[in-house]
C-alpha cells in the first residue's frame, strides 16, 4: 500500500515519527505559527493512544485518567492539515527515496522527516528477564499491565506480603516504586550504584535519601546489581549479586534509558557514542532533509531524558521549518530536576556534584530535621565579587529550590550559608535577571513572564495560558505567583465587597480577637451589611469556634436558608428531611419510624447515595412536628443542609464480611459521632472499607479509611462531584488512635484555612508543598499547632448537641417554622404535587419567566 | 384608616400607589432583624424584611425564576450600599427598595408598600 502524498502546490509534506510529548509539542506550534498553511503533516506514532503527559504518568496510578493525561490537541484533531496514523511504527526510512515503512505496510513519501521516537527502557541482559510479571515503567500501556498484576497478586489469598522488585534507584526507580506502593505491593529498590539518584544527588545527599525513602516504608539495596530472575510457583524469585533472594510478584525495570534511533541506524545516519541520532544545534541530522528531537536526539553528541530541552529542540525545529534560523541555546539544556514524592523533597541542578574546576561546596547538613543542602559555587574573584552560582543538591525540603535554581550562572545575592539554612535569607524574585528561567520544562523566562504581566496577563492562569509556564510539572506555579507580585500585581483574596480579607484570614481575625459577632466583626474588618456571600461564611467560622446553637441571636440571619430551617429547600419551596444514620446503620425499628413518619406527613423517600434515607416534600411548617416524632425515637440532624460533616459511609468489614481485617463498620460510626455538626469550608465526606477490595469507596472522600491488617490506612483529599479526585495516602497501618488523632488534625486545619467552598482536594493542591506540606504540619507538627488543633476538635466534640433537639426545645426559634407570619396554618399554595411511581412529587414549575414584570396574583 | 380584617380580596398597595387602608400583620418583635418572613395579604404572598438598622421592606413572595414562594427566606445584605436579598433558590439578587432583579434586568418582583405604626408590621392595602 502507498499512500500518495496529496500535496498541493507548495505546500510541503513533513512526516514526524513519534507521537509523543514532544512530537505533539513540534506538531502544535508548527500548526500554530505556519498560518499559510506551507506544511502538510503526518504523524506516525507508535503508541495507539493519543499523545499524553509521560512526565505525570504516574499520577495514572492516583487516579488520573487517561483523559487528564491528555495533550491538549483540541486544535489538531479537525485541522485538515494534520493527520496522525497510531499504532503504527515506522520500520524502515529510505533518506535516498525521502519515504518511511510502517509495520503495517504504509509508504509515505516525505519532504521533511523528524524522528521524534524518544527512548525505550533499558533492561540489562539478566536471566528471567522475559518471564511474565517483568515489566518496563514507561508507557500508559506499560502502567495497565502492571496494575493488573498487581490487582491479581493482592487478590491472591496465599500468605505473606504481596512485594515487588524495582530494578533501578533513580528518579524513575522511585516513582515506580511509589506507584507499586499504592497498588497494595511492598516495594524493594535494588540501584547498583552506591547511593540513589546518583544523577541529580550526591553521596550525603543519597545516604539522607535513603534513610527517608526506607521510612516511607520502601526497603532501599544499593551498591548490589540484579543477577537474575526463576520463577518459583507463582512468583518470581530475583537474586542480586550479594547473594541475597528477594520474592516478588512483579519485578519493574527503570534501569535507565535509551534513546530510540533503530530506524535511523538502520538507514546509516550517524548516531552519537552513547546513542541517539547525532544532530546539530539545529537539531538536523547528516541528513538535510532529517532531523530528530527530544530524547531520541543526540545533540552534538549528548542526550537529553528531560522534556524541556526537547520541547526547545520542538521549537527550533518548527522554526527552521519556516525558513527561521533558531537554533539551541545552552541554557535550553538544563537538566536540572526536582522530584517530590513519597513524602521526600529531592533537586539537583546544575554542577551538582562540584565538576568545574576549583569548584566550592557550601553544605547544611542537619540529620536530626532530615534535610541536607549543598551549594556549588566558583569562588569570589580576587576583586572581592560575589561568588557564582553553579549548581546545588536539596534534600528533605528542596522548597528554595524555584528561587535557587534561576540564579545559577549567576552572583548570588547574599551570603550561601544563609540561602540554605532554615530560617536564612529567601532570595527574592526581584534579584533575578530577565534571562533567569523560571519554568524550565517550557524555557519561559523571567523576561517572558514580566511581557506576558506587562500585556495584561494578571494572574496565575493568564499566565499559563500565554506563556505555557507552570503547565507541565508545575513546580514553578509559586514563583509565578511570586513574580506576579513583584511586578505589582494585586492578586485578590477578598472574600466579597464587604471583607477584604479571605476566608482563611477572617478565620484567624475571628478566633484571635475573640470576636462573637457579624456585626462586630464588620464593623471592625469589613463594609456595608454583608451578602449572601459573607453572611454564610462567617457563620460557618462562628459555629467551627463553638459559639452554641447555630440559630441563637444575631447568627439566625447569616445562615443559608438550609441552615436556617435544619433542612434542604427543594426547587418547590419544600424541605427535605435527612435524619443521621451514622455509618448506614439502622435497626429495624428506626427504618419502621421513618417509614411511618413519611407515611404520615406525605414525604417522598428515597435512600441517598450517601447511605441513608432522605424524606421530600416537608412543608417548612411540619418540620418540628416531623422532628418531634424523629428526636424521640432517637434520631438527631444528618447535616444534609450544613456545610458540615455529611456521612462516614462504611462497608459491612470484619464483623460479616469474609474478607474484613478491621471492624469498618464500628470505626465509621464512631468517626461520624467525633464529626457530625462540624462547620466547615464545604461539605466533608468520608468512608470506612474493612480492606482493600474499599466497598465504601472511601478514596472518593475527603478522609478515607481503609483497613490493614496491622491497623489503617488513611487517605485524604477526595471527592465525586464536578472534579472526581482520588484521595491519596496520608498515614498508613496506623492504629485506631492515631488515625482518629490525624483525622482530627487534618479537619481542623482545613477549617482553618481553606477558601470559602474549597473542598479538601484543592485546598490539599494549594498549599505550598501539597500533601507533603500538609504531612509535616499534622504528622510531624512542623508548625508547632498540632496541640492547638487537637484541642479545638476536643471542644467541638465536647460540645457537640443536635441542632433539631435544640429547636425543638426553644419555642422562640421553634415559631420561625411557619407558613405565613399572620397565618401560621395556611398551606402554602404554590406547593402542589402529582403522584409517580407511588409517590408525590413537585408538579412541573408553573412558566414564569419572559414576563417583563412578575405579577404575585 | 386602619383595619385589622384580613379579607381574601385585600390587595397590597405597590410601591408610590395610593394607599386606602393599611393591614396589620404581626408585631415587630416577630421579625428577625436581618431576615425576611412571608405573610399572606389576602390572595398574595408578602416577603417581609427587618433590616438591622429597623428598616422595613416587602416585596412579593414568589421567586419569579422557580414560582416557588421563598424571597422571604434569602439572605439580605448589600449591593454597592443597595439592600438586596438573594433567593434562596438560585441566588439571584433584588433590591429591596424597589423588587429590581440586579442580575437580570428584565425580572422585577413586586415593591409593596409597608410600615411599622405602634410596633405592629403593617402592610398597605389599595
Ligand atoms: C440526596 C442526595 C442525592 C441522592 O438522592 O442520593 C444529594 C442531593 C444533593 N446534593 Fe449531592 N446528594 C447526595 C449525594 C452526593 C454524592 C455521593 C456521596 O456522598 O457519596 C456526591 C458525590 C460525592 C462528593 O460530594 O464528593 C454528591 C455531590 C454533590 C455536589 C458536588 C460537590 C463537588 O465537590 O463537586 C453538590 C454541589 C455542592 O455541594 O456544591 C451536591 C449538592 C447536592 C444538593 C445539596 C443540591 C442542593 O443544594 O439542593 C442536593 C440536595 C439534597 C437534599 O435536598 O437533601 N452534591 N452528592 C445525596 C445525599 C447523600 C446524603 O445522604 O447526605
Ligand atoms: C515515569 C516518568 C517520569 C518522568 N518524569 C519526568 C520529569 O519529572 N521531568 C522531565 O523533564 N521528564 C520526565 N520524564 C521524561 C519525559 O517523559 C521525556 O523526556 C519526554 O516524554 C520525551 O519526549 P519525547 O517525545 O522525546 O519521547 P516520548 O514521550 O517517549 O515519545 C516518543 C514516542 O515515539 C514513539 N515511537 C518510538 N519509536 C517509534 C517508531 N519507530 N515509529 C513510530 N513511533 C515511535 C513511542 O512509542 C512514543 O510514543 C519522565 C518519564 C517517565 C517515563
Ligand atoms: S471492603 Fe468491606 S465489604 Fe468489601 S470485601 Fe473488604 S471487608 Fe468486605
Ligand atoms: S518548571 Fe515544570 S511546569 Fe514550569
Amino acid at each position: 500500500m502507498t499512500e500518495q502524498s496529496v500535496t498541493q502546490q507548495g505546500v510541503n509534506h513533513l512526516v514526524v515519527v513519534g507521537n509523543g510529548m514532544v512530537g505533539h509539542r513540534l506538531v502544535s506550534t508548527l500548526r500554530a505559527r505556519d498560518g499559510d498553511g506551507t506544511w502538510q503533516i503526518t504523524v506516525l506514532g507508535e503508541e495507539s493512544r493519543p499523545a499524553y503527559d509521560r512526565v505525570a504518568l504516574s499520577s495514572y496510578v492516583d487516579g488520573a485518567s487517561e483523559q487528564d493525561l491528555r495533550l491538549d490537541d483540541a486544535g489538531l484533531q479537525d485541522d485538515p492539515l494534520v493527520t496522525h496514523h497510531l499504532g503504527d511504527a515506522v520500520v524502515e526510512v529510505d533518506p535516498g527515496g525521502r519515504r518511511v515503512t510502517t509495520a503495517s505496510g504504509r509508504t509515505l513519501g516525505y519532504d521533511a522527516l523528524v524522528f521524534a521516537t524518544g527512548s525505550y527502557a533499558f533492561v540489562p541482559p539478566v536471566t528471567g528477564r522475559e518471564l511474565p510479571g517483568c515489566f518496563v515503567y514507561r508507557t500508559l500501556d506499560d502502567l495497565d499491565a502492571i496494575t493488573e498484576a498487581a490487582a491479581a497478586a493482592v487478590a491472591t489469598t496465599a500468605p505473606g506480603r504481596r512485594s515487588a522488585v524495582v530494578v533501578g534507584g533513580g528518579l524513575l526507580g522511585l516513582e515506580a516504586a511509589r506507584a507499586l506502593r499504592l497498588l497494595g505491593l511492598s516495594p524493594q529498590v535494588v540501584e547498583v550504584a552506591p547511593w540513589l539518584m546518583p544523577v541529580q544527588v550526591d553521596a550525603r545527599g543519597g545516604a539522607l535519601l535513603h534513610r527517608l525513602v526506607s521510612e516511607q516504608g520502601i526497603a532501599v539495596r544499593t551498591g548490589v546489581s540484579l543477577t537474575g530472575i526463576v520463577r518459583d510457583r507463582d512468583r518470581l524469585v530475583a537474586t542480586l549479586s550479594d547473594g541475597v533472594e528477594l520474592d516478588a510478584d512483579v519485578v519493574v525495570f527503570a534501569a535507565g534509558i535509551r534513546a530510540a534511533d533503530g530506524p535511523a541506524r538502520a538507514c546509516g545516519l550517524p548516531v552519537g557514542p552513547r546513542g541517539g541520532v547525532l544532530v546539530d544545534d539545529r537539531c538536523r541530522t547528516a541528513d538535510e532533509h532529517v532531523w530528530a528531537i527530544g530524547e531520541c536526539a543526540a545533540l552534538e553528541g549528548r542526550t537529553y531524558g528531560l522534556v524541556a530541552p526537547g520541547y526547545a529542540m520542538a521549537e527550533v525545529v518548527a522554526d527552521r521549518l519556516l525558513g527561521g534560523s533558531a537554533r539551541m541555546r545552552p541554557e535550553q539544556l538544563d537538566t536540572s530536576t526536582r522530584l517530590k514524592l513519597l513524602g521526600v523533597d529531592v533537586a539537583g541542578f546544575g554542577d551538582a556534584h562540584a565538576a568545574t574546576e576549583g569548584a566550592l561546596e557550601v553544605v547544611v547538613d542537619d540529620p536530626v530535621a532530615g534535610t541536607y543542602a549543598k551549594l556549588v559555587v566558583a569562588p569570589p574573584s580576587s576583586t572581592g565579587d560575589a561568588s557564582t552560582l553553579l549548581g546545588g543538591v536539596l534534600v528533605g525540603d528542596a522548597s528554595r529550590y524555584g528561587a535557587l535554581r534561576p540564579l545559577m550562572g549567576a552572583p548570588l545575592p547574599a551570603d550561601p550559608v544563609a540561602l540554605i539554612s532554615t530560617g536564612g535569607a529567601e532570595p527574592d524574585a526581584s534579584a533575578l535577571p530577565d534571562s533567569a528561567q523560571i519554568c524550565s520544562c517550557n524555557a519561559v523566562t523571567k523576561g517572558d513572564l514580566c511581557a506576558a504581566i506587562d500585556g495584561g496577563a494578571h494572574d496565575v492562569p493568564a499566565l499559563k495560558a500565554c506563556t505555557r509556564a507552570g503547565t507541565t510539572c508545575g513546580s514553578c506555579v509559586p514563583a509565578l505567583t511570586r513574580i506576579l507580585q513583584q511586578q505589582g500585581v494585586e492578586l485578590s483574596t477578598a472574600l466579597c465587597a464587604h471583607f477584604d480579607h479571605s476566608r482563611a484570614e477572617l478565620f484567624e481575625i475571628v478566633a484571635g480577637a475573640g470576636i462573637t459577632s457579624f456585626s462586630a466583626l464588620l464593623s471592625r474588618y469589613g463594609r456595608g451589611r454583608g451578602c449572601e456571600v459573607c453572611k454564610p461564611v462567617v457563620a460557618s467560622i462562628l459555629a467551627s469556634l463553638g459559639t452554641g446553637h447555630v440559630l441563637d441571636g444575631e447568627q439566625a440571619s447569616l445562615q443559608d436558608t438550609n441552615d436556617h430551617f435544619l433542612a434542604n429547600l427543594q426547587r418547590n419551596g419544600t424541605y427535605s428531611v435527612v435524619p443521621r444514620i451514622a455509618g448506614g446503620e439502622v435497626t429495624p425499628a428506626g427504618l419502621i419510624v421513618i417509614g411511618e413518619v413519611a407515611r404520615d406527613f406525605g414525604l417522598y423517600t428515597k435512600i441517598t447515595g450517601g447511605q441513608r434515607i432522605d424524606l421530600f416534600g416537608a412543608r417548612v411548617d411540619d418540620l418540628p412536628a416531623i422532628w418531634r416524632r424523629l428526636v424521640d425515637a432517637g434520631f438527631e440532624s444528618g447535616h444534609a443542609y450544613g456545610k458540615s460533616l455529611r456521612t462516614v459511609k462504611s462497608c459491612v468489614g470484619s464483623a460479616w464480611c469474609r474478607y474484613g481485617v478491621q471492624d469498618s463498620v464500628a470505626m465509621a460510626v464512631e468517626l461520624e459521632l467525633r464529626y457530625r455538626g462540624l462547620r466547615s469550608p464545604h461539605k466533608l465526606k468520608s468512608g470506612v472499607s474493612g480492606c482493600a477490595r474499599e466497598c465504601a469507596e472511601a478514596r472518593s472522600k475527603d478522609f478515607g479509611v481503609i483497613a490493614t491488617e496491622q491497623g489503617w490506612n488513611l487517605y485524604v483529599g477526595g471527592n465525586g462531584g464536578f472534579t472526581p479526585r482520588h484521595a491519596e495516602l496520608l498515614v498508613s497501618d496506623v492504629d485506631s488512635a492515631t488515625l482518629i488523632r490525624t483525622i482530627d488534625r487534618f479537619l481542623m486545619f482545613y477549617i482553618r484555612t481553606a477558601d470559602r467552598l474549597q473542598r479538601t482536594a484543592p485546598w490539599i493542591e494549594s498549599l505550598d508543598g501539597g500533601l507533603d506540606h500538609l504531612r509535616s504540619v499534622i504528622v510531624d507538627d512542623a508548625l508547632g499547632i498540632c496541640a492547638d488543633l487537637d484541642a479545638a476538635m476536643q471542644r467541638h466534640v465536647g460540645s457537640y448537641a443536635d441542632e433539631w433537639a435544640g429547636v425543638l426545645d426553644d419555642p422562640e426559634k421553634l415559631s420561625r417554622f411557619v407558613s405565613f407570619v399572620n397565618a401560621p396554618d395556611a398551606p402554602d399554595p404554590t406547593i402542589r404535587f402529582v403522584p409517580e411511581r407511588g409517590q408525590a412529587i413537585p408538579a412541573p414549575a408553573p412558566v414564569l419567566l419572559g414576563v417583563p414584570e412578575v405579577s404575585a396574583r | 384608616m386602619t383595619t385589622r380584617l384580613d379579607t381574601p380580596t385585600a390587595v397590597p398597595a405597590r410601591a408610590g400607589e395610593a394607599v386606602s387602608c393599611w393591614l396589620t400583620v404581626c408585631t415587630v418583635e416577630r421579625l428577625l432583624p436581618g431576615r425576611g418572613a412571608a405573610a399572606l395579604v389576602g390572595g398574595t404572598q408578602v416577603a417581609l424584611f427587618r433590616l438591622a438598622d429597623g428598616a422595613l421592606h416587602a416585596l412579593g413572595n414568589i421567586d419569579p425564576f422557580t414560582g416557588a414562594g421563598v424571597v422571604s427566606r434569602g439572605l439580605v445584605g448589600d449591593r454597592d450600599g443597595e439592600p438586596t436579598v438573594a433567593s434562596p433558590l438560585h441566588k439571584q439578587v433584588f433590591a429591596l427598595r424597589d423588587g429590581r432583579c440586579l442580575d437580570d434586568p428584565d425580572v422585577r418582583l413586586p415593591a409593596f408598600t409597608v410600615r411599622a405604626v405602634g410596633g405592629d408590621v403593617q402592610v398597605g392595602l389599595r
